[in-house]
């Protein structure tokens, strides 16, 4: 199902075992995880695994001949860098067959300890030139680059263009606006951020206040988000995708609450030689996951069998819908009012 | 090439960061032209966030290092942080290869080209140093100076100092803080515009546009593809904890009313022996609306303010 040369691996995000094996299952080439602590991106209660769950995901997916990453792409702490070292060496032993990463700390000490094992760069770590990938390529061995959702195709064809190192680029899922591992909006509010603790508008700071007529304020860390009147649907108040006043206007003032779906230019990624295509949502439910994985496999292995021939099935279209953030798609910086 | 690896003893050193405002020429000269008379000993030039802003050149930049380098100040030359073409890569290039100013790399392209060219550099307060082995990555490379992330507490600061000072720290003491890049432009989309054809609306707003909460709390403010903070920074009475963290320098963010003023007021307070409570109330009085904060260095959520 994923023999064709040139169909760029299909990389499906995990949470829980559950969602793993259903990744597995619906067709994901690779599947990435966390552990369950500030060591990676998505560090959520409930969510991640232990080493005997990573064991057991790395056995369930090696016996399928499907690869497990393990994402440790935040930023070691200065007091104690010990568990991003630590969650290197568990990569290591657990089987992993590649590692996440952003912070040179981590890297230098892999490269130190496990040269052996293949590192990608994680998003977090903004790389968003060839010569800054040729930097981390140059100096820890990085083998493959997740780029920043803020380049346009013309850009991703340059760095194709000009790297060797394999290129990953986010097809589906919920869509930071800010450049990855440069936004301290979360710390500003609340004193998380992705960098330092692996959150984003934590659920801990996040209050809801209901409001005389049925309305509902959404606040975060004491700070008004957004505010809905009582027909209106809710959103959970991540901090970039509030309504705020500029000027006057009350509006999304920084990004509406859409995801991000490239089917529609998937042929074009694959014919600039993008290797790896991932979907967000480690903190989404395994059922999401498989209905997401599903659609995903069904086009990549049409837009790299008959690339003529693709369209985005109107299936894939109401399904996907059925799942995105505020029901809504974009394509992000790959289209024109972004530019 | 002018460089300043260690900071004089005793003394607090005092950057003028980058403009990160689009401002007139005009103005822009006469405010370089009033901190070349001003206490600071380091001034930061280039634009740094948006590459479609074109009022000064690098010739520009270049002339006006001179003459600031000709009223004794040490200059720097910074490079844009959110590098996406190769129009942004050549004039990365440019700024890395004149080798007359040291340069502040804003992201690691500009550091791989300056390693590449065997120049040392300030490390820039956008590239992600959390940890004392991630800042001895960068020394390896050439970083001489190092700017933390704007969200690093001064704690993290002193671990990472621990030891010993690497190379000098340099924090971010004064002004809206920059917390965010886009590939998208905020002002333009306000004003319902393509980036690329944005009539350059950030000329308007001389420290960023305000965005505030709908209860009319200010909380951030969009400057094109940047996000910062509506708050100042302000660790004028900071003085203790900057030095316990191992800091010997201050970076003071240009703002439209007064900077010079402001410069003042930290000089005297962390080189001067004066009592913090004057200028306190001189940045208060002079601070755009959103206030003061501190929390970043106390490491708490970065628009806390504790009063000291």
């Amino acid at each position: 199902m994923t023999s064709h040369p040139t169909a760029p691996e299909l990389v499906c995000p995990a949470g829980s075992l559950r969602a793993l094996k259903l990744a597995v299952d619906a067709g994901a080439d690779a599947v990435y995880l966390g552990l369950k602590n500030a060591t990676n991106a998505r560090n959520f209660a409930g969510l991640n695994f232990d080493d005997a769950q990573v064991r057991e995901g790395v056995a369930y997916a090696h016996a399928r001949g499907r690869k497990v990453l393990m994402a440790l792409n935040t930023y070691a702490r200065a007091d104690d860098p010990a568990p991003w070292y630590a969650a290197v060496d568990a990569a290591a032993a657990l089987g992993a067959d590649a590692l996440i990463v952003a912070d040179v700390a981590v890297m230098a000490y892999a490269r130190r300890a496990h040269p052996a094992l293949r590192l990608h760069l994680s998003v977090q770590a903004s790389a968003t030139t060839h010569e800054a990938i040729a930097f981390f390529r140059e100096h820890y061995g990085i083998q493959r680059a997740v780029l920043p959702r803020v380049l346009t195709l013309s850009q991703v064809s340059q760095v194709l263009k000009h790297t060797g190192v394999e290129i990953e680029v986010f097809g589906f899922g919920s869509l930071c606006v800010m450049v990855e591992g440069r936004c301290a909006l979360s710390s500003y509010a609340t004193g998380q951020s992705p960098n330092n603790a692996g959150v984003c508008s934590p659920p801990s700071a996040v209050r809801w206040q209901e409001e005389p007529g049925g309305g509902v304020q959404a606040r975060l860390a004491g700070i008004l988000i957004d505010r809905y009147g009582a027909d209106e649907p809710r959103g959970y108040p991540t901090l970039c995708k509030g309504r705020f006043d500029v000027a006057g206007q009350r509006d999304y003032a920084i990004e509406e609450p859409t995801s991000l779906n490239t089917l529609a230019i998937l042929p074009e990624l694959i014919r600039m030689g993008v290797r790896a295509v991932k979907i967000e949502g480690r903190q989404r439910s395994p059922a999401y996951v498989e209905q997401v994985t599903r659609v995903w496999r069904q086009a990549i292995d049409s837009a790299a069998s008959a690339p003529a021939r693709y369209r985005v099935e109107p299936r894939w279209t109401a399904e996907l819908g059925h799942l995105a953030e505020g029901q809504q798609h974009t394509l992000g910086a790959y289209d024109r009012p972004w530019r | 090439m002018t460089t300043t690896t260690m900071d004089k003893d005793g003394r607090i050193a005092i950057t003028v960061g980058p403009l990160l405002y689009y401002w007139p020429r005009d103005t822009l000269t006469s405010f370089y032209a009033e901190v070349a008379e001003s206490p600071a000993d380091t001034v930061v030039l280039g634009e740094v966030v948006c590459s479609r802003r074109h009022e000064m050149k690098l010739a520009d930049w270049l002339a006006l290092a001179r003459d600031l380098a000709g009223a004794g100040k040490e200059v720097v030359l910074a490079t844009q942080a959110l590098v996406e073409s190769d129009a942004d890569l050549r004039v990365l290039r440019r700024i890395a290869e004149q080798g007359e100013f040291a340069v502040e790399a804003s992201d690691v392209s500009a550091v791989h080209v300056l390693a590449g060219l065997g120049a040392r550099f300030v490390l820039g307060p956008h590239i992600n140093v959390y940890s004392r082995p991630a800042l001895q990555e960068y020394v390896r490379f050439g970083a001489m100076r190092w700017v933390p992330p704007v969200e690093l507490a001064l704690a993290a600061v002193k671990s990472v100092n621990a030891g010993g000072a690497l190379v000098p720290t340099e924090v971010f003491a004064y002004g809206r803080m920059p917390l965010a890049f886009s590939a998208r432009c905020f002002t333009a989309r306000h004003h319902r515009l393509n980036k690329d054809q944005c009539d350059f609306r950030c000329r308007d707003d001389a420290d960023g546009l305000l965005l505030s909460t709908t209860d009319g709390t200010p909380f951030l403010v969009l400057n094109g593809i940047q996000t910062q903070s509506a708050a100042q920074q302000c660790l004028v009475r900071e003085r203790d904890a900057l030095v316990a963290a191992g800091a010997t320098r201050v970076r003071l963010s240009p703002t439209s009313q007064r900077f010079t003023e402001a410069i003042g007021a930290f000089d005297r307070v962390l080189n001067g022996g004066h009592d913090a409570g004057a200028a306190l109330a001189l940045l208060d009085a002079i601070s755009p609306p959103g206030g003061l904060a501190n929390g970043f260095a106390r490491g708490n959520p970065g628009i806390d303010w504790t009063r000291p």
